[in-house]
């Protein structure tokens, strides 16, 4: 295994030392415990917007930092839930005294510490909302599971929830619209390859050199099946068709269409996947009104692309148009 | 016999040393059906909970393991870093003010920590979690009239409970996303829980 990293048990550190040096005209980042906070944080009046999940899915969180998105990011070790202290801190740092929303997605650790975090904040007297995001349709959702994860839509319930935030909307409405992003879309992920953590040095998962995974967690956690690879039109026909009969969308139906790449895979076979994606949609009659396409929620250098479908109503649409400013993302007002 | 707070130490001590030694390992079933990081975890928020041990004195047992209890919760994460942190808070908690722990409130301690564990995370016997080591554990101590034949109990029930993990189908945590794939695995929680039950029975036990 060959990676740019220092030391294995530092480069959550080292990361966070790079950041600070690029962005620290816009974001704090504090070490510990460790947070990348909006410079201009708490903003007064504003409900306060925090994430946070295991490092290796750069740029979220920490790039979402900034007006329009995030007001703080808790950065894990990679793979690993942050720690209950870290939220607080951060739920601390961005309480301008309208309450506070924790977006959480839905991982066994991550609601564990997220859970912990909200009783500390509560206890500090400060409104705490969560928002679960749990759209992956490549687990089954049962009493028999840990429940779906949490995967493409954070990065849209992140920028329409910001948009909401910096509009002056209160607790609730950012909270039920964050909801409300969350149970409308659905996403599922592929692997042409497994990542590689740097503390195990060890692929996640063995896969043949003509194989694909199909409905891939962001961990390297294997998915429902494995088959011979094919073209991109019969991968793209593999997510969509899970995705399109979950919800389920139907024709006229207005959508956002996310390509999203694992890390290792080039924007131009991100492109072909768009280009299956937007003939699919058009047989089923969805109009394609948005799109984000790129790394956005990655699994360090894996290869691979997850699709998330969400359908849009008006308020969605106008926030997730709304201006942003955060390292990663930048939209234009 | 009693639990003392150097025995506690001593107990710590080892089991640091277990999750330093079986970090591979740990690391090795977790990656099979978990992602991968229960190892490097655990090994990095026990020595940090040694460093936490080494710098102030301890009142007593149940004192030190709070500290390894707030140790772990705010440097571990995942969902080792709360179960466990978990564990040894209801554990810490059932101990203090005592000097010297004798066996019905050493049982009594741990049958606190594992509801602590369950009302954490929710999983019941039979999910493929460490829940599936403590019970058999605590069961053995609680079962026990004498304090050293009680944690060897429990340690042995631990490791059947451990290895009974195996061809269990996961219904916790990120090992249930694999389905009947998740067969024929060893759960890592109730592998760290049987060497804190190990560790617990070579230091506290005569």
């Amino acid at each position: 295994m060959k990676k740019l990293i220092n030391a294995p048990d530092a480069v959550v550190q080292d990361a966070l030392r790079g950041i600070e040096a690029a962005h620290g005209d816009r974001v704090r980042v504090m070490y510990d415990p460790a947070v990348i906070v909006r410079a201009d944080a708490p903003v007064q009046g504003k409900v306060g917007l925090i994430s946070g999940g295991g490092s290796g899915h750069e740029p979220m969180h920490g790039g979402f930092v900034g007006p329009g998105m995030l007001d703080a990011a808790c950065p894990g070790e990679v793979f690993t839930s942050p720690t209950p202290d870290q939220m607080l801190e951060a739920t601390k740092a961005v309480n301008g005294g309208a309450g506070v929303v924790h977006i959480v997605k839905n991982y066994t650790g991550d609601v564990m510490n997220f859970d912990m975090a909200s009783e500390m904040g509560k206890a500090e007297d400060i409104e705490v909302e969560t928002v679960l995001t749990n759209d992956d349709v490549a687990v089954e959702d049962s009493l028999y599971t840990a429940g779906r994860r949490g995967v493409g839509v954070t990065v849209l319930v992140e920028k329409i929830c910001g948009g909401a935030a910096e509009d002056g909307r209160s607790l609730q409405e950012v909270a039920e619209l964050g909801r409300r992003v969350n149970g409308n879309g659905r996403s599922m992920g592929m692997a042409l390859t497994p990542c590689i953590t740097p503390a195990s040095g060890e692929p996640s998962f063995e896969l043949a050199d003509d194989e694909v995974e199909i409905g891939i967690g962001i961990h390297g956690e294997p998915g429902r099946f494995r088959e011979k690879i094919g073209p991109a039109s019969q991968i793209a026909e593999r997510l969509m068709t899970p995705i399109l009969e979950d919800l389920p969308f139907s024709s006229g139906d207005k959508v956002l269409a996310f390509v999203n790449g694992m890390g290792g895979t080039p924007l131009i076979e991100l492109y072909v996947v768009y280009a299956e994606v937007a003939k699919i949609a058009q047989e089923h009659g969805l109009s394609l009104e948005r799109n984000l396409i790129g790394n956005w929620i990655t699994s360090l250098e894996m290869q691979g692309c997850s699709i998330t479908l969400l359908k849009l109503d008006d308020e969605m649409t106008r926030y997730w148009d709304a201006p942003a400013n955060t390292p990663a993302l930048k939209v234009c007002g | 016999m009693a639990v003392t707070r150097d025995a506690v130490l001593d107990w710590m001590n080892r089991f640091a040393g277990e999750m330093g030694e079986h970090r591979q390992e740990l690391v090795r079933l977790d990656t099979a059906i978990g992602d991968g990081d229960h190892g490097t975890n655990m090994d990095r928020g026990m020595k940090k909970a040694l460093e936490k041990l080494g710098a102030a004195e301890q009142a007593d047992p149940g004192a030190a393991l709070k500290t390894v209890a707030m140790t772990l919760i705010s440097s571990v994460g995942g969902a080792a870093g709360p179960l466990y942190g978990t564990l040894f808070l209801q554990l810490g908690g059932g101990l203090a003010g005592h000097d010297e722990v004798d066996l019905p409130t050493y049982a009594a301690a741990w049958r606190k920590a594992l509801e602590g564990v369950q009302s954490r995370g929710k999983a019941e016997p039979g999910d493929k979690t460490m829940v599936d080591a403590l019970v058999p554990a605590v069961e053995a101590l609680e079962g026990a009239s004498d304090l050293d034949d009680g944690l060897r109990a429990a340690a042995q029930a631990a490791e059947e409970g451990m290895k009974a993990t195996t061809p269990l189908v996961a219904r916790k945590g990120r090992a249930s996303y694999l389905g009947e794939r998740s067969q024929d695995h060893q759960d890592p929680g109730a592998t760290s829980t049987y060497y804190l039950f190990k560790s617990a029975a070579e230091a506290l036990a005569g």
